[in-house]
């Protein structure tokens, strides 16, 4: 019954987002103030809804109720509880329906925080993205209904793919869905910009925090699902140039280089049409990684069913979204007042080379992932495009973006001083080359390590080198230093630490060169030296778990003969599926890590093994940490801060009360 | 600078931006691109020694052979013909005899592949696509997903 119920108001649902979707934009473009009103209520009332429905779902799952086919194909009366509540969005038809929820969600939310917006903007951002609904609620009811029922109910499900069975499907899918759908906002916003033929700088001022949110989510998402790869596909790496995801990178470049045009039209009213370019192109990024990784075309742990039909539904939902966005945009964007020119030199200046090279970088991705599509497609001829090609055409063009990030920062709006900022980044610098050095005496190792370590010390230096000379230009007391540390605007604060964050990602993959490697054969009672550690296997055994058999290896670390650490990489073998899995054994040491992954069972109880020493590989995630928080911190600025934003009588005033950065 | 300085100035940039970008692309396209194969494709193609390639298929009944440490050899088959693959390393958890596999490296002179990435599919339901089309090729296709 319940179930029935979810299905229902789902249908319901997609009824209220039709009405979300037509009553404010004609209410807007009649001036009818009840009728742009009606899409608060639509909208909050849809989110109720999906909500109920996702509810619905989740129940289903936990009560294992297999007359439902998703319960079925996709869960098992042994699946911990924790996988019962994720497992719901570990597979096409439940992920779907939390894309929704999430679109849903940021429905409500723009309703919620929008009560300072101009009536008609907010009434055709509803619009829009009630339409972004109709589109999405038509594709589950349509094609992937997860209410669907079994006549027949077996007595046990077929238990969720051993790879999602992780921690990690709890986190990663509905950060990365956030992000993904958060982009959403900014879409609309651009969209309803371009109906209502208005933007100015307080547009900008409006989009920016949700924009900031959703490439926050983003960051985290891309990273959480870095490190889940890292650790359960057993290769040891953090990134793989894999199509699904180069599909979350590429809206993470765009959404990244839209948050700095946003500021410069914040600023200076100055690329105003580009920045609405920008918003559609984000959110358009997004909606092809949702069709790369759910329509089939690739494969990959992501696919989790191939159906035709669900694929051109979807390629069909990104036409109409990227071609209507994009039509509107050819009509309305002539029309638009164009913002003012500056001098390449400047703050202004050096944002739009950060844009250049951040689209260029996203172009690049585009093409490599979309290429062996599009070849196979037209010729039948199957190629694969992987790491060589990303490395080979994305580093050209990160190194000079890196290089210029700490300039940017440094020079001021309007006309910036080349010379003065290159003075006062001489400490960063100095910095940089001492870590260069230092890593060259004390690691030695490839060139392109030592380069890149000093390119990333610099980024990090580089992005509190303007935080340091403007609490202490010249020697100044601590106390004063504290007092002009905290009038600093909080969005300040929030730039460095994305940047920093940056550069410590950066040093995590430099140290990827200081590594060390092994393939190795292991007995009880033999050692391995890897880097600075000895490996010694202590026992090889099978255990038992709760819907799992395998086989452990314990093995103790030493270093010079003291354990520090013990770890247990196994195998299992999953009864359900007749599958198995690696699961790596991992120790943490300092910031660095011994990674352990098992091969086969091989005669005499010996067993193969992957053994890596990584050095500061933490730093990678720990870098994307720290991007977030600085994200989070520009969010908490007050000229941030969601709905703060005001429309043109105070922003004279705002402006004159904000310092000159 | 006057107005149209500016202007160009931003032209210029931007064009060698994106003039910079593709250029990157085509070259890195020329040279880092994998072609796949089925063993029957391979089999017509002449292939230069030391040229990577990608071959999907299945994994040949009774042709696994375990060598000295790691060193497998196995051939891979689409029924018609078969290639040779060589491989020194971990295999993927679900590799066995009669599964479809997706292997890649440099072809040597005596025809055989040097294989320096061995792909198996995920379970039982995923199969590698280009194994799943190649094997449709030959019509010894018999998993789902044909028509639906």
């Amino acid at each position: 019954m319940i179930v029935e119920l979810g299905h229902y108001a789902l249908v319901l649902a997609l009824a209220l987002a039709l009405v979300q979707f037509v009553a404010p934009i004609v209410g807007a473009r009649r001036g009818d103030e009840a009728l742009m009103a009606t899409g608060a209520s639509a909208a909050l009332g849809q989110f109720a809804l999906v909500t109920f429905a996702y509810g619905a779902l989740t129940y289903a799952h936990l009560v294992s109720d297999f007359s439902v086919v998703n319960v079925v194909e996709h869960s098992h009366t042994l699946k911990p509880l924790i996988y019962k509540i994720s497992g719901v969005w570990g597979n096409h038809e439940g992920s779907m329906l939390l894309w929704d929820l999430i679109l849903a969600l940021c429905g409500a939310a723009v309703v919620a925080f929008s009560a300072n917006l101009p009536r008609d903007l907010r009434a055709n951002v509803l619009g829009v993205q009630g339409l972004i609904s109709v589109a999405f609620l038509a594709f589950i009811l349509f094609t992937s209904n997860p209410f669907a029922r079994l006549a027949n109910p077996p007595l046990e499900g077929a238990d969720l793919n051993p790879i999602l069975q992780d921690p990690g499907l709890a986190i990663h899918p509905p950060l990365l869905y956030v992000g993904y759908v958060g982009y959403s906002v900014a879409f609309s916003f651009a969209a309803a910009a371009l109906i209502g033929g208005r933007i100015d700088a307080a547009w900008a001022r409006f989009v920016r925090p949700w924009t900031l949110i959703a490439w926050i989510f983003l960051t985290l998402g891309i990273a959480m699902g870095s490190y889940w790869a890292y650790y359960t596909l057993g290769w040891g790496g953090f990134w793989f140039w894999d199509p699904v995801e180069n599909a979350s990178l590429m809206p993470w470049l765009a959404g990244t280089a839209l948050l700095h045009s946003a500021s410069v039209m914040e600023k200076r009213e100055a690329l105003k049409i580009w920045t609405i370019f920008l918003a559609i192109l984000a959110f358009s990024l997004s909606l092809l990684g949702t069709f790369l990784v759910r329509s089939g075309v690739l494969t990959s742990v992501h696919s989790f069913a191939s159906d035709p039909t669900r694929g051109v539904f979807i390629l069909a939902i990104l036409v109409v979204f990227i071609g209507g966005a994009l039509a509107l945009f050819a009509s309305r964007a002539g029309a638009l007042a164009g913002g003012g020119l500056f001098a390449p030199v400047s703050r202004e200046g050096a944002l739009v080379l950060n844009n250049l090279l951040l689209t260029a970088a996203c172009a690049t991705v585009l093409v490599g992932t979309l290429y062996p599509l599009a070849l196979e497609a037209f010729t039948g001829e199957k190629i694969s495009v992987g790491a060589p090609f990303f490395n080979m055409t994305i580093l050209p063009i990160a190194a000079p973006l890196f290089l210029a990030m700490p300039f940017g920062q440094q020079l001021a709006w309007k006309r910036g001083d080349l010379l003065g900022a290159a003075q006062r980044l001489v400490v960063a610098v100095g910095l940089s080359l001492a870590v260069a050095l230092a890593a060259l005496a004390l690691r030695g190792g490839p060139a392109l390590s030592i380069l890149l370590a000093g390119l990333a010390a610099f980024v990090f230096f580089g992005g509190f080198a303007e935080i340091a000379q403007r609490i202490a230009p010249r020697r100044t007391q601590l106390s004063v230093m504290l007092a002009r540390a905290r009038g600093l605007p909080l969005s300040a604060w929030g730039t460095a630490f994305a940047h920093a964050g940056l550069g410590v990602t950066l040093i995590g993959i430099a140290a990827i060169g200081w590594g060390d490697e092994k393939v190795a054969t292991l007995k009880i009672g033999q050692q391995f030296d890897i880097g600075p550690y000895r490996v010694v296997v202590t026992e090889v055994a099978p255990r038992t778990g709760p819907n799992y058999t395998e086989t452990v290896a314990r093995m103790d670390v030493r270093e010079d003969g003291r354990l520090v650490a013990v770890i247990e990489p196994s195998k299992r073998a999953f009864q359900a599926r007749r599958m198995s899995r690696t699961e790596a054994g991992i120790a943490t040491m300092g910031l660095g890590q011994i990674y352990v992954a098992l091969g086969d069972q091989v005669e005499g109880g010996a067993i193969d093994a992957r053994l890596y020493w990584k050095p500061l590989v933490t730093l990678i995630w720990i870098g994307a940490l720290i991007m977030s928080f600085g994200g989070l911190v520009s969010l908490a600025d007050r000229r941030l801060r969601i709905g703060v934003a005001r429309r043109a009588p105070r922003r004279k005033e705002m402006a004159g009360a904000l310092p000159a950065e | 600078m006057t107005r149209k300085q500016r202007r160009l100035a931003f032209v210029v940039g931007a064009l060698a931006a994106i003039g910079a970008a593709v250029g990157l692309s085509m070259f890195a396209l020329r040279d880092n691109i994998v072609f796949f194969y089925s063993p029957t494709e391979l089999a017509a193609k002449e292939i230069k020694p030391g040229v990577r390639v990608r071959i999907g298929g299945l994994v040949k009944e009774g042709s696994l052979v375990k060598g000295q440490g790691r060193a497998v050899a196995f051939a891979v088959t689409d029924t018609a013909k078969d290639v040779k693959v060589a491989y020194d390393g971990i295999l993927p958890d679900l590799f066995r005899e009669g599964q479809g596999v997706v292997a890649e490296g440099p072809m040597s002179a005596d025809g055989v592949l040097r294989a320096d990435n061995v792909l198996a599919k995920h379970d039982e339901k995923y199969m590698p696509r280009e194994v799943a089309d190649a094997l449709k090729k030959q019509g010894v296709w018999q998993g789902e997903g044909e028509k639906k």
